[in-house]
């Protein structure tokens, strides 16, 4: 059996920053594993651009981007698996994995650090009725074999959810010569960034219909039409709307989930809201030494976001492998009115961190407030506040308490 | 006259109303930064985009490459430029940052590789 400092599941943009935090924090056996054969994650497919310009000041694409921190990486020579899936971690750290070179590993670490991003919402969760013919492909799976595999999905599209990676497959393939009819979103807004409404659909004249789903899927073998409905305010469709478009292909974009199976095999407790583990403010889940970050804590917009916030817990992290424990976090931070979670859900109050929440519906001119019982910690005014963008505020420690929860809420 | 953009600039998407005559921009809100005003400028006389695709690759780990352009290009050019993009075949080995065509169509933009692919 190996022994390791740390151990990384997963090897995209949060495991490959985490990894290099912890080594310029003077970690030295670091042990990265990644299910693919190739570090980067969901970059790899995310041939577009708008990466990076937080973090390097430049619209960089999603694989340009990975090899930044690839680079590093392997200049660091820390040490990477790949084509090794983590099979199980134990609330003791016990990490198996099978690895095609390697065979069976098992490594006992001191701190595992859990970055295996997120899966795509498929349509059993959605439960479409209609048959089951060919044609229908989540927007990640069909972004996967248009620009990794370069097989075309299809010709007459109709794409459900107006999530971003669906935006973006709009546009691209109609780049490819296909001609996507339309974006059917059941809430009354969409759930992506306008500025991928902007340059994804408008440039391209692909309507987007708001509190419209799909009802019907028909074809044989495959798919031959969809039946789409207008819906009322609690998402049912109204009977007599029904539309039938034919098209041959229908995409998918209906939300992301965290990917949580190994961290509830670890004991991690999860929450309803996120989907992701509890952590605190240091990004540690429940069971002390196993951290959590990127899409795998909460699913993010921006990989700027991600890298950020795997240096965070990378910091965290080499102080746990240090000192060998870190300052407990006995406040609790809960989502008030119109929050829809946040990230950490427990802090100390003697420490800065991050807090990162978005809100449950579209709003316009209201404040973000971040209150200890009678104390306002912070005050934030925002012109317009979306669910599609994940708010971060930094918290400074000498704004907080102590001593009180906290209660994050928009006024 | 009216119009409202989002700026696409930026991950923040402004929401910018803007009143203006011609390519004359009159009076302008919504921007967090200067560089919102810059784009709508810009949308009013000549809108510009990049676009990111992928060319075939032969003899390597994978059968495609991302490419993308160095300069946003004119919005009513993006089908020409895919056109001419669809033309090309790389070999293996290729690298980030490898020009695949120079100053493509004459319009002062370069298509270049953005990811690494070895030969299998
Ligand atoms: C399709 C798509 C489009 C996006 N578009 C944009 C965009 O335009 N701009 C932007 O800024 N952000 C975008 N994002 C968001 C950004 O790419 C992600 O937030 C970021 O990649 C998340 O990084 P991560 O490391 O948490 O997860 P990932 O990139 O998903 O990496 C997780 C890694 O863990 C590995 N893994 C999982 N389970 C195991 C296991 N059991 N054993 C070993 N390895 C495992 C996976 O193979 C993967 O490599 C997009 C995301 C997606 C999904
Ligand atoms: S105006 Fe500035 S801040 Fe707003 S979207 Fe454009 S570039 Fe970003």
């Amino acid at each position: 059996m190996m022994k390791k400092q740390a151990v990384i599941v997963g090897g995209g943009p949060a495991g490959l920053a985490a990894a290099l935090r912890l080594k310029e924090k003077g970690i030295q056996d670091i042990l990265i594993l990644e299910r693919e054969k190739v570090l980067g994650g969901i970059l790899r497919q995310c041939i577009h651009d708008g990466f990076g310009l937080t973090r390097f000041g430049e619209s960089l694409s999603g694989p340009e981007y990975a090899q930044r921190f690839i680079d590093k990486v392997l200049d660091a020579g820390i040490e990477c698996i790949t084509d090794c899936t983590v099979l199980d971690i134990t609330p003791e750290k016990l990490v198996t994995a099978a690895s095609r070179e390697q065979g069976l590993l098992q490594i006992q670490a001191d701190a595992v650090l859990l970055t295996m991003g997120c899966r795509e919402r498929t349509r059993g969760a959605l439960a479409t009725p209609g048959t089951r013919p060919a044609g229908v492909y989540t927007a990640g799976v069909a972004q996967n074999y248009i620009n990794l595999q370069n097989i075309m999905v299809g010709h007459e599209v109709v794409i459900l959810g107006s999530g971003d990676i669906g935006l973006i497959m709009a546009r691209r393939m109609t780049l490819e010569g296909a001609h996507v009819q339309g974006v059917y979103e059941v809430q009354p807004y969409p759930s992506g960034l306008p500025r991928n409404i902007e340059q994804c659909l408008n440039d391209y004249n692909i309507p987007l219909h708001l509190s419209h789903t799909v009802v019907d899927i028909r074809g044989r073998e495959r798919l031959t039409s969809v039946v789409v409905a207008q819906c009322d305010e609690r998402y049912r469709p109204i009977p007599g709307t029904e539309e039938e478009i034919p098209c041959d292909t229908l995409i998918l974009s209906v939300g992301l989930i965290p990917e949580n199976e190994l961290s509830l095999a670890a004991g991690v407790e999860l929450d309803a809201r996120t989907r992701g583990a509890f952590v605190d403010e240091h990004c540690q889940t429940g069971v002390p030494g196993v951290f959590a970050a990127g899409n795998v804590l909460h699913v993010h917009d921006l990989v700027d976001f991600v890298s950020l916030e795997a240096e965070a817990l990378a910091n965290s992290a080499a102080e746990y492998l240090l000192k060998g424990s870190l300052p407990e976090c006995r406040l609790e931070v809960k989502a008030g009115n119109n929050v829809g979670h946040v990230i950490p859900q427990r802090i100390s109050g003697t420490r800065d961190f991050t807090l990162s929440l978005r809100v449950r519906q579209p709003l316009s001119n209201v404040s973000i407030v971040v209150r200890q019982g009678e104390k306002e910690v912070l005050r934030k005014k925002m012109r317009k506040a979306l669910p599609a963008e994940m708010i971060q505020l930094p918290i400074k420690a000498e704004k907080l308490s102590d001593s009180a929860d906290m209660e994050v809420y928009v006024e | 006259m009216k119009r409202t953009f989002t700026c696409i600039v930026c991950p923040n998407g402004c929401e910018i109303e803007t009143g203006y005559e011609g390519s004359q921009v009159l009076s302008i809100t919504g921007n967090l930064c200067p560089k919102g005003k810059t784009y709508v400028t810009q949308e009013l006389v000549d809108p510009r985009r990049t676009i990111a695709t992928s060319v075939r690759v032969t003899g390597g780990t994978l059968p495609l490459v991302s490419v993308r352009l160095t300069n946003a290009i004119p919005k009513d050019r993006i089908f020409d430029v895919m056109a001419e993009i669809n033309r090309q075949t790389l070999a293996a080995p290729v690298k980030i940052g490898d020009v695949v065509i120079k100053n493509i169509l004459g319009l002062d933009s370069d298509v270049i590789v953005t990811k690494n692919i070895e030969k299998a």
